[in-house]
């Protein structure tokens, strides 16, 4: 298993490697001259000044030597100033982290919370109406894009009901009933295909794991069908889930995006959104390159589980 | 037995993907008239199948769909139409706040979808599946080149590539968009070809070809490539749901087609402004939306559920 996993790791670092030296040579090669951006455009016509400029920030160097300090740099936690606030990236990023990642949690737990259950019902009674009435929601559920689930939220909720706010976000330090409102609307926006998602694999691995022969013999000697579902039938169906839901939370980085900016909500996302219309080149490329990261990130720590948990991978590594 | 949808070697790589746990392909029979596989569906799956036809036919004839040409046609403008009129005999889904014909701009956004879902769609077919089954059959230096390009493009999430893509190149439109997203999708479609390609590769038919002494890019042709696309052609309906959201929330972020053009994601996110006042001309747009790609994933689920118990018979 070592092995498995130290050759994991190399991967994981030579992908990581991969993603920010192709974002930075992005940036570096396309067309648009960061330094326009820098100076005001009564300054660009003075040569020398510019020239200055160029130098003090390095843009004359060669590409790769900027690569290699932009990347030591970013490893310390420098990824560079904004553009347009001026302020170091990164300080802008840390009090958004955590708005980002409670989305991201909660809407995960809701997913895990609903879909489970939902899911060993329909799977234990296959073909009958709850099943046909679970998987019919599911379906929809997959049918309807997040940003218009929230707009019904926001529509019934907020403006009809007055409930919860329609956008904002309230800090779990200032109130803590305040943030389950903010949170509200757009976890369930975002759950509603996790759930769906959920649902349906841990179904069709309930049925197919019924029909396996160790369960007829714990139904031959006489144990109960509850107790054979939940300890004889969950824990091996319960392995594609997990990889599915790690995956989904890397997947989750563009629903998040989409519905920050739906809601306003503070997070990573929409500061991305406002660093595209600002033309923001630094903003864009940190966060891009710290999206990326936490994707392949967390993509090879759900390899890594999987190695863990699944016995058969273990052995024969 | 060789492994015919190349999901085996998929799992081995330890990436249980969403496709890893898509059921077998199958196979389009061409021959087979569509106007049988339409008779066999229960009748929701009809209703959605009909309701496609419908929406590509709308979308490729939109031009000349009497009294529906112009999506941009401000009646106010001329004192013939009011801005969010109530549905009417003139205007059959009202107008929306600059007195644009409602009904003009769904079928027109329908347009704007299925440019955009056709387009990834080819280019992943074409690119994605002429890559990946030359990788898996020639392997060698290759095929490492070519899962280079595969790795890297997976590393990014999609949207965060998106709005990096269109801030660095400082540009908006359909086209960029169906270039952007194309280079993202040839990756996973270069990476089930591959799969399939390898487990093809080891199969006798491939093998008696060799032995009789045929070259190898006519064992690629004329072997591999027919073996490798069934797969991916099932593969692209799910990819089609896919792009048809993608676009939607694309255009609805102000960041995918510009603004007149009609699109459904583009102009949900118009209506949005007046939620508070008058929410029906959101509601078409909407329902065609969410109806197309619903219909989209229960024939993609009919189709390979049906599909599978007719191939095992092979």
């Amino acid at each position: 298993m070592g092995r498995l996993i130290a050759g994991r790791m190399v991967r994981l670092v030579a992908t990581l490697l991969l993603v920010t030296f192709v974002t930075f040579m992005a940036t570096s090669l396309l067309p648009g001259d960061p330094v326009n951006a820098l100076i005001p455009i009564e300054a660009q016509q003075d040569r020398e000044f510019v020239e200055q400029v160029r130098e003090e920030w390095g843009f004359n160097d060669p590409l790769l030597v900027r690569y290699g300090r932009w990347l030591g740099d970013a490893v310390r936690g420098d990824l560079g100033d904004s553009y347009v606030t001026g302020r170091p990236i990164i300080d802008e990023i840390t009090p958004r982290l955590p708005v980002t990642g409670e989305l991201m949690v909660v809407t995960v737990l809701l997913g895990i919370l609903i879909g489970v259950p939902l899911g060993l019902v329909s799977g234990y009674r296959e073909g009958s109406r709850a099943d046909k009435a679970v998987s019919a929601v599911a379906q929809f559920g997959l049918s309807i894009p997040n940003f218009v689930l929230g707009l019904v939220l926001i529509y019934v909720f907020a403006i009809k009901l007055r409930w919860l706010p329609a956008t904002g976000w309230t800090r779990i330090s200032d109130s803590v009933t305040g943030n389950l409102k903010s949170v509200a609307m757009p976890a369930i926006a975002l759950a509603v295909a996790e759930v769906a998602v959920y649902l349906r694999v841990l179904r069709s691995d309930i049925i197919s794991t019924l029909k396996e022969n160790y369960i007829l013999s714990a139904r031959a000697k006489g144990l109960k069908d509850r107790f054979i579902l939940f300890r004889h039938a969950l824990r091996p169906s319960s392995l594609t889930l997990t990889t599915l839901i790690g995956l989904n939370i890397a997947g989750l980085i563009t629903g998040t995006i989409v519905i920050e900016q739906l809601f306003a909500i503070p997070g990573l996302g929409r500061r991305l959104f406002s660093a595209v219309f600002q033309r923001d080149y630094m903003m864009v490329q940190g966060l891009t390159v710290l999206l990326a990261a936490a994707y392949v990130i967390i993509n090879a720590t759900v390899d890594f589980i999987y190695i863990a948990i699944d016995p058969r991978i273990r052995r024969r590594a | 037995m060789a492994d015919p949808t190349g999901l085996r070697s998929l799992q081995e790589d330890g990436q249980a993907s969403a496709l890893a746990r898509s059921p077998a392909p199958f196979r389009v029979r061409v021959g087979r008239s569509l106007w049988n596989a339409f008779r066999e569906m229960p009748w929701p799956t009809r209703a959605c199948a009909s309701w496609l036809v419908l929406i590509v036919t709308v979308a490729i004839f939109a031009d000349w769909i009497p009294g529906l040409q112009d999506p941009n046609y401000q009646g106010f403008l001329f004192g013939k139409s009011k801005t969010l009129d109530p549905p009417s005999m003139e205007h059959w889904l009202g107008t929306d706040n600059v007195s644009r014909d409602i009904l003009a701009r769904v079928v027109h956004g329908a347009r704007t979808s299925l440019i955009f879902a056709g387009g990834v769609l080819l280019c992943g077919l074409v690119f994605g599946g002429l890559l990946g089954s030359a990788a898996g059959f020639l392997r060698g230096r290759f095929e490492a080149v070519v899962m280079f390009y595969v790795d890297v493009s997976l590393a990014f999430p999609a949207l965060v590539f998106f709005l990096f893509a269109i801030t660095m190149l400082n540009t908006r439109g359909l086209g960029i968009m169906t270039v952007a997203v194309a280079l993202l999708i040839i990756a996973p479609y270069t990476r089930i070809a591959r799969a399939n390609s390898l487990s093809v590769s080891d199969r006798e038919f491939v093998t008696a070809a060799r032995a009789i002494g045929t070259s190898r890019p006519r064992i690629l042709v004329r072997e591999i490539i027919p073996n490798v696309y069934p797969t991916l052609v099932a593969y692209s309906l799910i990819v089609a749901a896919v792009l048809v959201i993608l676009e939607a929330t694309l255009s609805f972020l102000g960041i995918g087609v510009p603004i007149p053009r009609a699109s459904w994601g583009g102009d949900i996110n118009m209506a949005r402004r007046d939620i508070a006042i008058n929410v029906w001309p959101m509601i078409p747009p909407i329902l065609a939306l969410v109806a197309t790609i619903l219909s989209v994933n229960v024939v993609s689920d009919w189709l390979r559920s049906n599909a599978a118990s007719r191939s095992s018979a092979l």
